[in-house]
């Protein structure tokens, strides 16, 4: 895809803002909207778009397969470890209540840390069958579509 | 009927009246390229639909999931495989049978449903008031969703968590696991022979 300029502009123009706006539905999920499955989701998007444009190498030079399983195991892991933590500190699975001295100061702690779980997993699983498939494609000729 | 009620019916007529229509056109096309397109736009309107209900999360994520990253995913699908659908040999009035009564049973079953919207549904009288009152107090947060999303139905959201992480361990399993040649090579011969 050498040759199309404007796309490749373009898509240069917007990866960043795309990947600015996946921050900021992720952590503001908690006031608006959103939360960590969209944040995710718009986050690979972004890479997504990259790999589109600038091919498939390019993208997993960046973040290699074996990265992007890791990332998303690490996500579940956030989440489920941060209900063993909480266990640990005396209270219910998941019970947030036990993260902080005052209750909603504890909740809002709990609700952050797992919501970057859920973003983490969601976004490297969604890059991760997006590099399954696409990796197995030849590149797809110009005058084929 | 105030005119903003009225003014969401009409929005709601005409984006069901559009989701029927790609629905039959979907139903019709042989091309599988313009199918994904169009069940991409189904997902939009859709979004557009949980938007005139209120639910900006839901809608948000299926703008996010159902008209982004599905698209693009059954695009790349697409591509491992051939782009005209295979015509149909069999007779269409059986599934067609099938289709209608299934409709019929459902459209039977809304009828016993309490009306839309009403303030005394079993829906608004169960948990929904307590988690609407409490989560500024229990919880400190705006956003009553993000609250019952992660505090309140934290063991669901860790299981659809948990279903997403399957998922891709599910895909790797069966494409092997992305960024092998050899298989790669193996398509791009498959595909000559076409």
């Amino acid at each position: 895809m050498e040759h199309h300029s404007i796309l490749r502009v373009v898509s240069k123009l917007l990866i960043p803002p795309i990947l600015l706006y996946a921050l900021y539905v992720q952590f503001h999920g908690e006031y608006g909207p959103g939360g960590g499955f969209q944040a995710g989701v718009i986050f690979a998007v972004a890479f997504i778009l990259y790999a589109l444009v600038f091919g498939i190498e390019a993208m997993t030079e960046i973040l290699p397969p074996r990265l992007l399983l890791i990332l998303s195991a690490t996500g579940v892991l956030i989440f489920a470890g941060t209900g063993v933590v909480t266990m640990l500190l005396g209270d219910a699975y998941l019970g947030y209540n036990a993260l902080a001295a005052d209750p909603p100061h504890a909740q809002e702690w709990g609700i952050v840390i797992v919501e970057i779980g859920v973003g983490m997993t969601v976004a490297a699983v969604m890059m991760a069958i997006f590099v399954a498939f696409a990796s197995h494609n030849p590149p797809i000729k110009d005058e084929d579509w | 009927m105030s005119a903003g009620l009225i003014g969401i019916a009409i929005i709601d007529i005409l984006l069901f009246l559009f989701l029927v229509l790609i629905a039959i056109t979907i139903a019709r096309l042989r091309n599988l390229f313009a199918i994904a397109m169009l069940a991409g736009v189904f997902s939009l309107l859709s979004a557009g639909l949980f938007v005139t209900l209120d639910a900006m999360d839901v809608a948000f994520t299926e703008a996010a999931v159902g008209a982004g990253i599905s698209t693009v995913l059954m695009l790349g699908t697409l591509a491992l495989t051939v782009r005209e659908e295979k015509p149909v040999t069999h007779s269409p009035f059986l599934p067609l049978l099938v289709c209608a009564i299934t409709g019929a049973a459902l459209i039977y079953g809304t009828l016993d449903m309490p009306p839309f919207g009403a303030a005394d549904n079993p829906v608004q009288t169960h948990v929904a008031p307590y988690y609407l009152e409490q989560t500024p107090v229990e919880i400190g947060i705006p956003n009553a969703v993000a609250a019952v999303l992660a505090s309140y139905r934290g063991f669901d959201t860790l299981g659809e968590v948990v279903v997403v992480f399957t998922a891709a361990i599910a895909v790797l399993l069966l494409l092997g696991g992305g960024g092998r040649s050899g298989r790669h090579d193996n398509v791009a011969g498959e595909r000559k022979k076409d």
